[in-house]
């Protein structure tokens, strides 16, 4: 097909709105034409530019009250049943689509934080160094985090358990500093975080947690927040998450 | 509430006053309880909720007064008249102001499809069963109205575009 043929299809390719086969054909053109390349590109910025100004004016808190107001004030006298499925409709509409986004926006927000710690764990083990300190002593590593995160936990007595303590570090979610110790179960490395239990971290579940590929289990205790993350089996997961909120 | 979100927005480009929109988008509420009834299920709600907000626009004072012409090119064969040139300079030039400026010089029937289209990313279906008009002049429009754009911008930026 000669450009000036794919030039008339070029509106509908930057709104998805070409079928498959003749999209992908496109895209090979597109590879291979750099003229219409170009005039394909500034229609995506034409698109880009329309989308960013044409979001332009929000409503007032107020207006979002009084509608809900006048939706409630409408006398039920009035009312037929399909007027009450009408309230009840729009009614769902309105909070279901708040409630839509809000639990969108707070698993998000959610998956966000165990994606971040999932990144933490596997690039703390890839690194040479994987321990500021290096020691399996509780005693030892408890007091190293002293001075250089603002609180202080407990560790849990290993003895006659699987578990190891292999040392710990620094590190930092959402901007907050906390403490990253690793613990070895068998050939398994484990994770522990702890961090200060903020307001601004998004409300996290108690117990196991599906939203990764690895084991966690996350829970709060004297205002932090601990999650164990690792690939040991979900039964290891939770004999030392056990552990840990026995300790002290 | 996404939907009362857009909804505003959207009301506030047709009317450009902010009374207005509110006013507007308050009626389209209360129209879209009141004929709840005529509402199918299982067609598109949202271009529902869209055309009842654009028509009660359409039906008052501040949109009898917008000249909402047929227009006479909306054929899909107006699709094929012209080609862009390309123009990536300009509009990465044109910053937010400047677009907004243009979008809101443009006649209403460009204006409202172009939102329509980029701002609520509706399909050129939805966009039809809003404006209730046929797919064909939805493309044809979105050509028309997407080239009356650019020529707004190169207005803006005093021919400036010439060269690139």
């Amino acid at each position: 097909m000669a450009c000036e043929q794919w030039r008339g299809k070029l509106d509908l390719y930057v709104d998805g709105e070409l079928e498959a086969a003749e999209a992908n054909a496109l895209s090979t053109h597109l590879r291979s034409c750099s003229a219409c390349a170009s005039d394909a590109l500034e229609r995506v910025q034409l698109k880009r530019s329309i989308q960013t100004a044409g979001k332009r004016y929000e409503p007032r808190a107020e207006l979002r009250k009084k509608i809900a107001g006048s939706a409630a004030a409408i006398p039920v006298a009035r009312f037929g049943w399909w007027r009450w499925a009408a309230v009840a409709a729009l009614a769902l509409i309105v909070t279901g689509g708040w409630l839509y986004t809000s639990l969108g926006i707070e698993k998000a927000q959610r998956q966000r934080v165990y994606s971040e710690l999932a990144d933490l764990h596997v690039s703390t083990l890839a690194s040479a160094t994987p321990v500021d300190v290096l020691s399996s002593d509780r005693h030892t590593v408890k007091p190293w985090f002293q001075g250089k995160i603002p609180f202080t936990f407990n560790l849990p007595e290993l003895q006659g358990s699987e578990f190891s303590l292999l040392g710990g570090r620094v590190a930092y979610l959402e901007q907050s500093a906390g403490a990253h110790l690793i613990f070895q179960v068998r050939q398994h490395k484990i994770s522990v975080f702890i961090f200060p239990d903020r307001a601004e971290m998004p409300r996290l579940a108690t117990g196991p947690v599906n939203e990764v590929s690895f084991n966690v289990e996350s829970w709060t205790k004297n205002g932090l927040r601990y999650f164990v993350v690792g690939d040991a089996s979900a039964d290891d997961i939770r004999a030392l998450s056990k552990l840990l909120r026995n300790s002290g | 509430m996404p939907l009362f979100d857009q909804l505003y927005n959207f009301a506030h480009w047709l009317t450009q006053n902010t009374a207005e929109a509110e006013d507007l988008v308050q009626e389209t509420y209360a129209k879209a309880l009141r004929g709840f009834s005529s509402f199918q299920s299982g067609t598109n709600f949202r271009a529902w909720m869209y055309r009842i907000l654009r028509n009660s626009f359409l039906s008052s004072r501040t949109g009898l007064k917008t000249s909402v012409v047929l227009d006479p090119e909306d054929r899909e064969d107006a699709l094929q008249k012209e080609t862009a040139t390309p123009e990536s300079i300009l509009i990465e030039q044109a910053n937010r102001e400047v677009v907004q400026q243009a979008l809101g010089e443009l006649p209403l029937h460009f204006r409202e499809v172009l939102l329509l289209c980029e701002v609520e990313e509706m399909s050129y279906q939805e966009i039809s069963e809003t404006l209730m008009i046929p797919i064909g002049t939805v493309m044809s429009r979105l050509f028309r109205a997407r080239k009356a754009l650019r020529d707004v911008l190169k207005q803006k930026f005093g021919g400036g575009l010439h060269g690139v």
